[in-house]
Formats: structure tokens, sequence, C-alpha cells
């Protein structure tokens, strides 16, 4: 028909053009995301969780292509089950972070997409990594997506090290907030998980609670 | 990326900056990092001042092409002055952020520079304009610009006050100035500081090894 396109959602790629944080606590870890998922400029899903488990007690955090995050994540928790099965307990963090860099470093021609993992064991208690690009690296925090970049500077210079659970959550919070403010690819509302010990407690923080900050 | 290479070499210099301004009570506080470098390879100066002064108490910071804004900064301190003397009265701060909108919106095809104007005038007190890349101009308390003010949003949304002190408003601007320099690879050197209040302008210049650090470093 004259002048009838179809939707430019339909042929963009999904992305989960997004804010993913995961940080490392005294007992544990919390990790928050958005909720929002972009094609182009439409947005598909403004309640996705891109916090998914790998374990009971191992999360990942999903960002970039959203079609690659998930099939990593499923991959991973697929092959996690398995290994936890052969050893008889449950998997280090370290070991479901190796098998996420392993499809990373393998597939990085054909894949987009970069994934946080975090979790506790009982061998080294919380723990964070970043798998970005085939990378494996611990850290005390690591940020991701879209939305990260304008977040770099509040997370240099508010985290310090031996915060409480709440002092963490707060600021995973606090942290998601400013990013979604900040990046059109980020937004709708924050789900928190926070693993220690005693187990996974998972959270959503609607739009209208989040922190506000000064506007400009 | 290699987009911004070509442009980098063709126009000179790069976009690699952080500046920033922002009000406290009583006056503003305008600063930039000091590193210009050629496509993100080479710093071709490590202790570039990118502040500058148009008047008395009115200062402006460039982003994008140095060459352009060192140009167009040129052309806006000479109708500046002119206009303050057929006025017989200091310009007021947004007389000389217009000037820079008006260049910059008349030669949008050819020219690669934003700006961020600040200033004290006996009408309005201390104000920060701030004129984009087409030549959009608007006011605002606080604003950063350059390639290092991405990382820093989060930071000046979360920590900036209205009606801080001046010495509050210093440490504020250069906590921003280090973080971003800290995480943007084209911008550092020294943070060069102006605090613009009724009695005067008052230069502040951090060496990088006395900035702020954080918890990494």
């Amino acid at each position: 028909m004259l002048g009838e396109t179809e939707p430019e959602w339909l042929s963009e790629e999904v992305k989960t053009g997004t804010t993913i944080i995961a940080i490392e606590f005294n007992a544990g870890v919390v990790l928050g995301s958005d909720s929002r998922v972009s094609a182009g400029a439409s947005v598909v899903n403004r309640v996705m969780n891109k916090l998914s488990p790998l374990h009971d007690k191992i999360y990942c955090a999903l960002s970039g292509s959203a079609a690659d995050a998930q099939t990593i994540a499923e991959i991973v928790n697929y092959q996690l089950d398995v290994h936890s099965t052969e050893i008889g307990e449950d998997p280090q963090v370290r070991s479901a972070a190796t098998l996420v860099r392993n499809i990373s470093y393998k597939y990085k021609e054909e894949l987009s997409a970069h994934l946080i993992v975090a979790g506790w064991d009982r061998r080294d208690g919380g723990q964070v990594f970043a798998t970005l690009n085939g990378l494996l690296t611990r850290q005390p925090f690591a940020i991701g997506g879209s939305g990260s970049s304008y977040v770099y500077g509040f997370v240099d210079a508010e985290y310090r090290r031996g915060m409480s659970k709440e002092e963490c959550q707060q600021f995973v919070v606090n942290t998601l907030s400013l990013a979604m403010n900040r990046d059109g690819s980020s937004g709708g509302v924050a789900y928190i998980v926070t693993i220690d010990e005693q187990g996974t407690e998972e959270k959503v923080i609607l739009g209208n609670d989040l922190p506000t900050f000064v506007d400009q | 990326m290699e987009k911004r290479c070509a442009d980098a070499r063709v126009k000179g210099v790069s976009t690699g900056t952080t500046i920033l301004a922002a009000i406290f009570d009583g006056g503003v506080v305008i600063g930039s990092d000091s590193r210009a470098s050629m496509g993100g390879e080479y710093v071709s100066s490590k202790t570039i001042n990118k502040v500058i002064q148009v008047h008395d108490r009115i200062f402006c910071c460039m982003a994008g092409s140095l060459a352009d804004a060192q140009a167009v900064t040129k052309a806006a301190k000479f109708h500046l002055s002119f206009h303050s003397v057929q006025m017989e009265t200091p310009p007021l701060v947004v007389a000389a952020a217009s000037i820079l909108r008006e260049l910059c919106y008349k030669n949008k095809e050819e020219l690669q520079a934003g700006f961020i104007t600040a200033g004290w005038d006996k009408k309005k007190g201390p104000q920060v304009y701030v004129v984009s890349l087409g030549g959009m101009l608007i006011s605002q308390p606080v604003t950063i610009g350059g390639s290092g003010s991405t990382y820093i949003y989060g930071y000046v949304d979360a920590k900036y006050k209205p009606n801080m002190s001046r010495d509050e408003c210093l440490q504020f601007a250069t906590n921003a100035l280090a973080l971003a320099m800290g995480r943007d690879n084209v911008s550092g050197g020294v943070a060069h500081l102006v605090v613009i209040t009724e009695t005067g302008a008052e230069h502040v210049v951090v060496p990088g090894d006395k900035l702020p650090k954080f918890h990494d470093e």
C-alpha cells in the first residue's frame, strides 16, 4: 500500500538497553536492574526482570542483546545444574562465572551480551564477577549496560568497602534511579535481589517509589 | 570511532573534555580539565586552559573542536567589549551567552563547538548558560559538558544542592572533575576552576596529584 511500512519495532533488534549493577557487601551480594527492553525507539517490554537465576544462590544480570543474554543465562543454568549434581553440592560463584565467560569468549564475534554474575557460596562468601567480552574478573562491584556510563562517577565516589546489607540495597537503588533518569534506554521499575547465607530475597521497587534527586 | 578520529585530524583537536559550571550562594564556579588530544591517541597538550575570560566577571568553557571554540570566543570577546562600551555598563551574562549563541546558530554547518557561560552581573547575580552544538541557549543552575561529562551525570544529579557555600561548591566541582577524568581517557591533567562573585574572579588550579582520590586509587 502507498506509504505503509511495518512498525519499526518489528525490524529493530531487541536490546536490553539497560542499567545493571552488582555489589558485594560484608556477607553477600546485592544485584539490581531496571526493567526496560527497547527495540529502536519503542519500549517493547517495560517490566522485564533482567536478574536471572543461574542457581539457588547465584544470579546474573543481563544486558546487551536480549536474545543473546537470555540464551546464555539459560544454557549456563542447565550446565550449572549438571555440574552441581556431579560434585554433589552447591556450585561456586566462580564456576558459574567461568561457564558464562566460556560462552562469551568462544562466541564473541556472534554474541553481543554482557552478563554480570554474582552470588554467595560457602568458600568465599559474596562475590561479583564481570564477564565483558570474555574477560573474567572479580570486582567489589560491577556496573553495566547503556545506563552505566552515567553513573560511573557516582559509584566511584560513593562506594565504600564493608557496607551493611541495607546500605548496599540503598546504594543500588540510588544508582539505578540516577541512571534511569538520564538514560533513555533504561527505565520502568527497579528489581533488587539480595543473596546471603540465609537465602535469596527478590524485591521490586515501583517507579514512583524510587528516590528522586535535584532536577535541573 | 573512526569518523571521530578522522574529524579530529581534520579539525586539529577533538572533543575530549570535561567542563562544568555550578551556581552557589553568592556566585558561580566554572571549571574544566586540561587535556587536548588528537583522536584519543595522542595528548597534544596536558595543560591547556579551557576556561576563557570574555569579560571581568564572565567566563566561558569550550567543548568540541578547540580550534572552532577559540575562534568563536575571540569573535565573542570583541563583540562583547564593543557592546559594553556602547552601553557604558558591564555586560550582562545573558548578553555574552547570546552572542555565543548567535555565532553558533548562524554557523552551525561549519562549527562543532558548544559552550558553558558563567558569570555574575548586577541585574541577576550568578548565572550559568549553556549553548549547545546547534545553537540552543538555556539557563540552568548546574551544567556539565564534554565527553567526560557522561560519567558524572549520576554524581552531579545526586550531589548538587542549590545554595551551597563557596567551599562546598568548589569541593563538589573538584570531585566531579576528578571522577570524570578518572573514567574518560580523553580528559585529564589538572583541574582549572574559576570562582566568580560580586567582588571578582579567582582562579584555582588543582594539580593532578592533589585531586581527590576515590576508593580504587
